[in-house]
């Protein structure tokens, strides 16, 4: 795997690299070098499997993550592709001539986070979400509670203990 | 099925003639539900009483699992719980059935299917609601997908409490209902005629993108 | 024969017994069927307590005249297999309304429900209904070539197209039914006999795994009422044709309930034993034994 990342050094900048597990590795890098190294993996490393796109919102950071996780069928080994993209235009290159799924991954991204990947065939189509008018939900800024009260007509005498508070008090009601 | 499809629209015949369409019209029935038919009764009491045993002792379920809830009902069909021996039986169409269950938590998605699926089905129809997520969303209360309160949506007949609910309590559950259909009480459809409505006002606030004709028959 | 408007009250009184005969073998091969899967299965009455809910629904919808008519022709073909068909041999009271003619009008009736059913389950706005219908009509079709070819056989064998005078030739041990003089015939018969009863192996038709119900899948309240009279009659009609064409006839009821119940069990027992076909496996399979079979069974009446 080490090999592999220093390989991967010489030919595109690798930011930061996390061993996870023998057989599970991230590496960062930038926005502009991410489909190509992602087509690099693919075509010259072996990677040919794309397990999933999903995305992080780091609000405090104002950034978003992206990780690309890929599978290498004949060496058993896994490897995420994390970029960090600006949280205010959160628009990432298309990869969907790389894999027929990504398309479908991008359309959910879109709808749950509002990352746009331009070019992205039927991108704008909802994909779970009917007729959703609300900011993207994944966000973190998105207040659930407050739109589910507002919207779904919650019914009244509802209560809300913490679990560790409540069981402390049940259990142990003398001391605290 | 989108907006599009329900639009008035004119189309070219193969013999070059045009055919106007308004699918509302030619592909469903648009009338509002008729409260006087739902209302109807035997002028004879013996007979509406009698009419009311049958009920409630052939009740067929629509086979539609709306949340999770719905592969709990699939061990009442097994040799441990049996439910053909009271009268239960499961349909796969909603033009067949007299009972719809709304199995656990409803996302506005599947709302918008099992309005269209409950108005399909002819009336006399009972509606059991299961588990918390109905009641008051249970674990799915603070989501910003899933309904909260179903009886703002749907007429619903009994509740049945729990997350999951046993098979034992749906059970229980069915007893209810068939003891609320022999006193004749279970009039959730007319119900539904008569606060129309009220029941589409709160569907229709949910169900942003509202494609399909008010009363779906 | 003369007609007798008494005859009206007895055709209904039998009728009446048939359709009750019916309902219970229906609910009682379904508690087999529990019973084999270690179930308690429906009670005895159960079907009757559905037709009573299903003819007490407040709201009815149609999608047009046809609609209406599909069940109404289909009951008609039930009852019209029942009314022309002597089911008591030798009873002035049940032989009904039958003529010199009758196997001929009876071969008509069986396939006039599905036709009818075909024309009304198409006006349904549902697309499964004529999915459902082409599969129906392709696999009635094909089963109804043998068993043409099986009562073809009989009527040469009598030398007539009345079913009376075909019970009368079967009288006198029981090896005079066709069944033993006759076997090639009554083999293709009880082949095609599988074909038309609904069950598996061949009720794709009707599978709710399928396409939801198939034909019935838009009949409601008093329609699907009126279609499961028929399905408690049609069976039952058809199962007592079989008795009259091949195993001698009924000269009472016990030995006809007997009858029909033995013979009902064929398609169960098939029907339990065998997984389903496909609409396309069944017809190639009506296609090939059944159909070498009966064209057998004329060529040795004709060459024997």
């Amino acid at each position: 795997m080490k090999e592999l990342i220093e390989r991967l050094g010489t030919k595109f900048p690798v930011n930061e690299t996390v061993f996870q597990r023998d057989n599970l590795t991230f590496i960062t890098t930038d926005k502009i070098h991410a489909i190509e190294l992602i087509t690099h993996l693919r075509d010259y490393e072996g990677f040919s499997h794309l397990v999933i796109i999903t995305a992080v919102d780091w609000i405090e950071e104002g950034l978003f993550q992206l990780t690309y996780l890929l599978n290498n069928p004949k060496l058993k080994v896994d490897m995420g592709v994390r970029v960090m993209i600006d949280r205010k235009e959160a628009t990432m290159t298309s990869s969907h001539h790389l894999w027929a799924a990504v398309a479908t991954y991008q359309r959910e991204l879109y709808e749950m986070f509002g990352i746009f990947f331009p070019g992205s065939p039927r991108i704008k189509e909802p994909f779970i979400l009917e007729g959703w008018d609300g900011p993207p939900p994944y966000r973190r800024d998105f207040d659930t509670k407050k739109y589910a009260e507002d919207t779904y007509f919650p019914r009244p005498g509802r209560e809300t203990h913490d679990p560790a508070e409540h069981m402390k008090e049940k259990m142990y009601p003398e001391g605290s | 099925m989108s907006l599009k499809d329900i639009e008035k629209r004119t189309v070219i015949g193969p013999m070059g003639e045009e055919i106007e369409i308004d699918p509302l019209r030619d592909y469903y029935c648009a009338a509002t539900p008729d409260l006087k038919m739902e209302q109807r009764k035997s002028s004879i009491p013996i007979i509406e009483k009698f009419a009311n045993w049958a009920r409630s002792e052939s009740l067929w379920i629509l086979a539609f699992g709306t949340g999770c809830g719905g592969i709990e009902l699939r061990p009442l069909v097994t040799p441990k719980y049996d439910v053909y021996r009271f009268g239960i039986q499961i349909r796969a169409t909603p033009r067949q059935s007299n009972v719809f269950i709304i199995s656990g938590y409803l996302s506005v998605k599947t709302l918008k299917r099992a309005i269209r699926a409950y108005e399909q089905m002819p009336s006399p129809k009972y509606l059991l609601a299961l588990g918390s997520c109905t009641i008051n969303g249970g674990m799915y209360w603070d989501s910003y997908n899933t309904i909260n309160r179903l009886d703002y949506y749907l007429p619903v007949d009994v509740y049945v409490a729990g997350c999951m609910p046993r098979p034992e309590s749906i059970l229980a559950g069915f007893d209810s209902l068939k003891q609320l259909i022999k006193d004749g009480k279970g009039e959730g459809a007319a119900k539904y005629a008569e606060k129309f409505e009220w029941y589409k006002k709160n569907q229709k606030q949910i169900i942003k993108d509202w494609d399909m004709p008010d009363y779906n028959w | 024969m003369t007609f007798e408007p008494i005859q009206i009250a007895w055709t209904l009184l039998g009728l009446f017994i048939v359709f009750n005969v019916g309902l219970l073998l229906t609910s009682t091969v379904r508690k087999i069927g529990a019973r084999v899967g270690k179930r308690r299965g429906i009670r005895f009455f159960q079907p009757h307590i559905d037709l009573i809910k299903n003819y007490s629904f407040r709201t009815n919808f149609s999608h047009g005249i046809m609609f209406y008519l599909a069940p109404v022709f289909r009951l008609t073909g039930g009852i019209g297999i029942f009314v022309f068909m002597p089911i008591i041999y030798g009873s002035a009271h049940f032989s009904n309304f039958s003529f010199a003619g009758d196997a001929i009008l009876i071969m008509y009736f069986i396939f006039f429900g599905t036709l009818g059913m075909a024309l009304g389950a198409g006006e349904g706005a549902m697309p499964f209904s004529a999915i459902g219908i082409s599969r129906g009509l392709s696999q009635v079709t094909a089963a109804e070539i043998p068993l043409v070819l099986a009562f073809l056989a009989v009527f040469i064998q009598n030398n007539s197209f009345s079913i009376t005078e075909i019970v009368a030739a079967q009288q006198g041990g029981f090896l005079n039914w066709t069944m033993f003089t006759n076997p090639i015939a009554t083999i293709t018969a009880m082949l095609a006999f599988l074909g038309a009863m609904m069950r598996s192996p061949f009720d794709i038709v009707l599978a709710p795994q399928e396409i939801p119900v198939g034909p019935p899948t838009e009949f409601h309240s008093s329609f699907l009422g009126v279609l499961s009279t028929n399905r408690a009659i049609f069976p039952i009609a058809k199962t007592i044709l079989y008795i009259n064409l091949f195993f001698g006839g009924a000269t009472n009821w016990p030995v006809l309930i007997l009858k029909a119940f033995l013979l009902y069990m064929w398609s169960v027992v098939v029907g339990t034993v065998f997984p389903r076909f496909r609409t396309e496996q069944s017809i190639r399979w009506f296609m090939k034994y059944p159909l070498i079979l009966g064209i057998l069974s004329i060529l040795v009446l004709q060459l024997g």
